[in-house]
């Protein structure tokens, strides 16, 4: 097999990395803060929930988490599963797990804030909402956002550990073509994926904190 | 008429009795200046005058509308929707300013206005350009909090309480966080209101602006109050605990 050829395969295991990524941001962002605002109830059963919820997805290895996904409804239930629930299963483990650590960053960031600008709000006459939507989330934004990219990066790198379910990214084609074809390149290849990919993330999150450094 | 009536206040933080059975009136265009020492429970008096902290009995009431009253030793408030009509008859300035950092001066004025009251966008602006000039900062428009030094940031939230067309102000230590030039330049400002006859009520330190300015002192120790009455009325007292508060002052 040609270096051109390997390089084909491995563009398949990219686009799959990429689309691990991509869903995973996409729903666990907005679930981070649903699982921050539960953390930061007032009623002790949801705060004790998620606190336990929090502390398991940080106190276990992402991979066996998604072992757990995906052959849990087997060993648990039965039920028979089928392969394309590999790609779900990977969604439902990264979603879950990267909710968590996000919930986090987003708690410290909200909990962060001078309790002078709710005060501000209040007297303004501004709703819980508005005073959420328009005068807190924004100022937060800009104070977790060093924090995101660090979680985003991993993720990057967090995508490989899906060939634990034989989920076919990036990684798993490597790994599959440097012993099959007795080759360096595969690897070298993948970790120039990796860090392009990364080098990107970190750009596109510093474009976005100069765009928000116009007040301090 | 009345603009804030409070009546028997009562107000404790776990043991602590901060607040012992206070009555206080704010007539139409009168500006009051609360003093006393620091503990005295003049602040807090100011966070439950602007239900930022709740009593735990008394009444409260702004224009002759009732905010809270007393039931079997404990305060009730009206409900919800009630008190957010109250609350669109006063504003408050605060000591550390609590501008929003995000937004522009011109933002920072016009934002309530026009998303909490639904007002004309541009009549805000028109009225925000107004208070800007009064307070010298019409170049400011476009800055950002962070810009500013912190008089002028203390004068913008005046603005932006202004630009609310409330019928009470409230200031808590407006010029605690200011160094004496910048502090003259805020009580300046609020000498302007008086003479505009806006109903004010002002937590202190500034005895002399108390002096000047307020045309009823309120002087509070330990939870209550000690004395109140036209300033030369407390200036001149033979109350020896307000002659040391003053002496104090006068070094």
């Amino acid at each position: 097999m040609g270096i051109s050829q390997m390089l084909m395969k491995l563009a398949e295991g990219m686009a799959t990395s990429c689309w691990i990524f991509g869903i995973t941001l996409l729903f666990s962002l907005p679930l981070g803060m649903v699982i921050a605002f539960g953390r930061m109830s007032k009623k002790r059963i949801v705060q004790g929930i998620t606190k336990i919820y929090i502390s398991i997805m940080r106190g276990t290895p992402l991979m066996l988490q998604l072992m757990v996904v995906y052959f849990g409804p087997y060993y648990l239930f039965g039920i028979k599963i089928s392969p394309f629930y590999r790609n779900i299963a990977v969604v439902i483990g990264f979603v879950l797990n990267y909710a968590a650590y996000f919930a986090e960053i987003y708690r410290s960031g909200i909990e962060s804030m001078p309790v002078g600008q709710y005060e501000a709000a209040e007297i303004l006459g501004y709703s819980k909402s508005q005073t959420f939507l328009h005068i807190i989330l924004p100022q937060v934004i800009k104070r977790i956002l060093p924090s995101v990219t660090n979680e985003v990066i991993t993720l990057v790198k967090d995508t490989s550990l899906a060939f634990v379910i034989a989920v076919s990214e990036m990684f798993t084609i490597a790994k599959a073509l440097a012993s099959s074809q007795t080759s360096m390149v595969p690897y070298v290849a993948a970790g120039i994926f990796y860090y392009v990919f990364n080098f990107l993330v970190a750009w596109i999150m510093e474009k976005i904190e100069k765009h928000l450094s116009y007040y301090r | 008429m009345n603009y804030l009536e409070m009546k028997h206040i009562k107000k404790h933080f776990d043991e602590l009795e901060v607040l012992k059975d206070i009555s206080l009136n704010v007539r139409e265009g009168q500006v009051v200046a609360i003093i006393g020492p620091s503990g005295s429970g003049k602040s807090t008096l100011l966070r439950c005058a602007t239900m930022l902290e709740k009593i735990d009995d008394g009444e409260l009431s702004y224009l002759g509308e009732r905010a809270a009253y007393s039931q079997n030793g404990e305060a009730v408030y009206e409900a919800p929707g009630k008190l957010k009509q109250l609350k669109s008859y006063y504003g408050l300035v605060f000591q550390n300013f609590n501008l929003f950092p995000h937004y522009s001066v011109m933002k920072n004025i016009c934002d309530a206005p026009i998303r909490v009251q639904k007002r004309e966008k541009k009549e805000v602006q028109e009225q925000a350009k107004v208070l800007l000039k009064k307070m010298g900062l019409e170049d400011k428009a476009d800055a950002y909090p962070y810009q500013l030094s912190g008089g002028q940031q203390q004068r913008v939230s005046i603005a932006r309480a202004l630009c609310m067309n409330p019928k009470i102000l409230f200031f808590d230590e407006p010029t605690s966080a200011l160094d004496p030039q910048l502090t003259g330049e805020i009580l300046k400002v609020i000498k302007d209101l008086a003479a505009e006859h806006m109903t004010m009520v002002i937590v202190t330190h500034e005895m002399n602006f108390a002096r000047n300015v307020a045309d009823h002192i309120v002087f509070m120790e330990n939870g209550v109050i000690v004395k109140e009455g036209a300033p030369e009325e407390l200036f001149t007292s033979d109350n020896q605990r307000i002659k040391e508060f003053l002496g104090k002052f006068q070094d």
